[in-house]
């Protein structure tokens, strides 16, 4: 227990620091968030009627940004292979480092939505179910996304690859996100039903991403 | 003749090359017969002729799924049991599926818009089927990205395992989501839906296209195991000649 929460210390002190990347990725939100209205046009009707989506959209590319942070690093100096031939399951050590990974870049995002809603002209309402959506959403994104980390880590090139692989998987949270959000805000429909389901997306995530992941760094290292 | 001898490569090569013209004399004849009984097939009285798309359609649905489940069984068999052809078996079906869901979706497409005015619908069972292709693009550029071909074959298995998990998302997405695309009427609880006329020709095309996997399949790990002697042949030849 002691090894994981010193592990899941080190990564988050480690992304938070210079050259860790983590706050880029608000900072990609930021400039994502900013150029829709460029894009579609500054009506302000408009943009709240699309602003749940353009969040969603925002916090799903800036998460897939710092994905490929979450093995390369330790893969490039080293730690990694330590890290998989120590004595904790590979398993829970994925899993750590993946919570130690939404911590730092996936939380910063979630903090940042009531901001970034403001400039989309959307009301307190509207902020919190999307930011609520995205705090059950994206710990399923990263969970997913470590996979394709794991997997592009052993390739040696496989920065493009990470987006092609992940990508398709991260549809479901995308669609149910946004639906939940659409529905507490305009909808007839409820808002329970797709946030239970996007939280059962997040639940199964954590599940199988990290055996997935430790499977694939295991046969993958040499 | 088990599953253990063919992991000899020699003896499945010796084997296919048995089989595999009987398979594709086999696989002729029953899609003829298919494609004559669905063209004398009786018009749809809701849907007119334009209801012999089906024929063409569903099978092509029905094997997008088939060669998924046929790589997630070659993805066990390459993580569990260590079966030699296991990886042979996934890599080569992986561009024959993707093959029958591009066709799945144009068809689909093609009939989509005579009977709901539209080539494509964000519908639950199309998006699916849509995620389904992209991971087989996604799953070949895997493929690809890795020379050697053991640890390629590792980490393909694991996504395609991962992707398995589509699977009854697509089965039942009319089910569970009530959109355009109708709901499962031949594989269904309670019997199908279908009438003889139409049922009959659809099993029998459904039957030509599993043949026409397995042949293709066949021929295509053949290939397969063949570039590999080849490759290994020109790797010992390199290490040969710079001793």
């Amino acid at each position: 227990m002691t090894a994981l929460a010193a592990l899941i210390r080190r990564d988050i002190r480690i992304a938070l620091r210079v050259g860790g990347g983590a706050l880029i990725g608000v900072l990609f939100f930021l400039t994502v968030v900013v150029l829709m209205p460029f894009a579609v046009g500054p009506d302000l009707a408009l943009l709240t009627r699309l602003g749940p989506a353009i969040l969603w959209l925002g916090a799903l590319l800036a998460s897939l940004l710092t994905l490929d942070r979450l093995f390369m690093a330790d893969h490039e100096d080293g730690s990694l292979d330590l890290i998989v031939m120590s004595r904790t399951p590979l398993e829970l050590t994925c899993a750590a480092k993946a919570l130690a990974h939404w911590l730092a870049a996936g939380l910063p995002l979630i903090v940042a939505t009531p901001v970034l809603g403001l400039l989309l002209n959307l009301d307190a309402t509207a902020t919190s179910a999307v930011a609520l959506t995205l705090l059950a959403g994206t710990p399923a994104l990263t969970f997913t996304g470590m996979i394709g980390a794991a997997l592009a880590v052993t390739l040696h090139r496989g920065g493009l690859l990470l987006a092609v692989l992940v990508l398709p998987l991260s549809i479901p949270v995308l669609i149910f996100g946004v639906s939940a959000s659409q529905a507490a805000i305009t909808g007839p429909l409820s808002f329970g039903t797709p946030f239970s389901i996007l939280c059962a997306l997040s639940l199964v995530s954590l599940v199988i991403g990290p055996f997935a992941a430790a499977a694939s760094l295991r046969h993958g290292l040499d | 003749m088990t599953l253990i001898d063919l992991a000899n490569p020699t003896k499945f090569l010796t084997l296919t090359a048995r089989v595999l013209p009987w398979l594709a004399a086999l696989t002729a004849v029953l899609l003829l017969v298919g494609l004559y009984q669905s063209a004398m097939a009786p018009d749809d009285y809701q849907q007119g002729s334009t209801v012999k798309i089906m024929f063409v359609h569903v099978p092509n649905a029905w094997l997008s799924m088939f060669v998924w489940g046929v790589m997630s069984l070659a993805a066990l068999g390459t993580l569990v049991w260590r079966h030699p052809l296991a990886d042979v078996a996934a890599k080569a079906a992986a561009p024959i599926g993707a093959a029958f869901t591009f066709l799945a979706l144009v068809t689909g497409s093609l009939w989509g818009r005579p009977m709901w005015g539209t080539y494509w619908e964000w519908d639950a069972r199309l998006t699916s089927v849509l995620i389904l292709f992209l991971m087989y693009l996604g799953l070949i550029a895997l493929w690809r990205a890795v020379e050697d071909p053991s640890r390629a074959a590792r980490a393909a298995a694991i996504l395609t395992l991962v992707g398995a998990l589509n699977l009854p998302i697509i089965k039942f997405s009319v089910d569970w989501w009530n959109t355009l695309h109708q709901p499962a009427s031949v594989m269904r609880m309670g019997g199908t839906a279908l009438d003889r006329a139409f049922l009959i020709p659809l099993l029998v095309m459904a039957v030509a296209f599993s043949l026409l996997f397995v042949t293709l399949h066949l021929a295509a790990m053949r290939n397969e195991i063949l570039r590999r002697r080849v490759r290994s042949l020109q790797m010992m030849q390199a290490s040969q000649r710079s001793a």
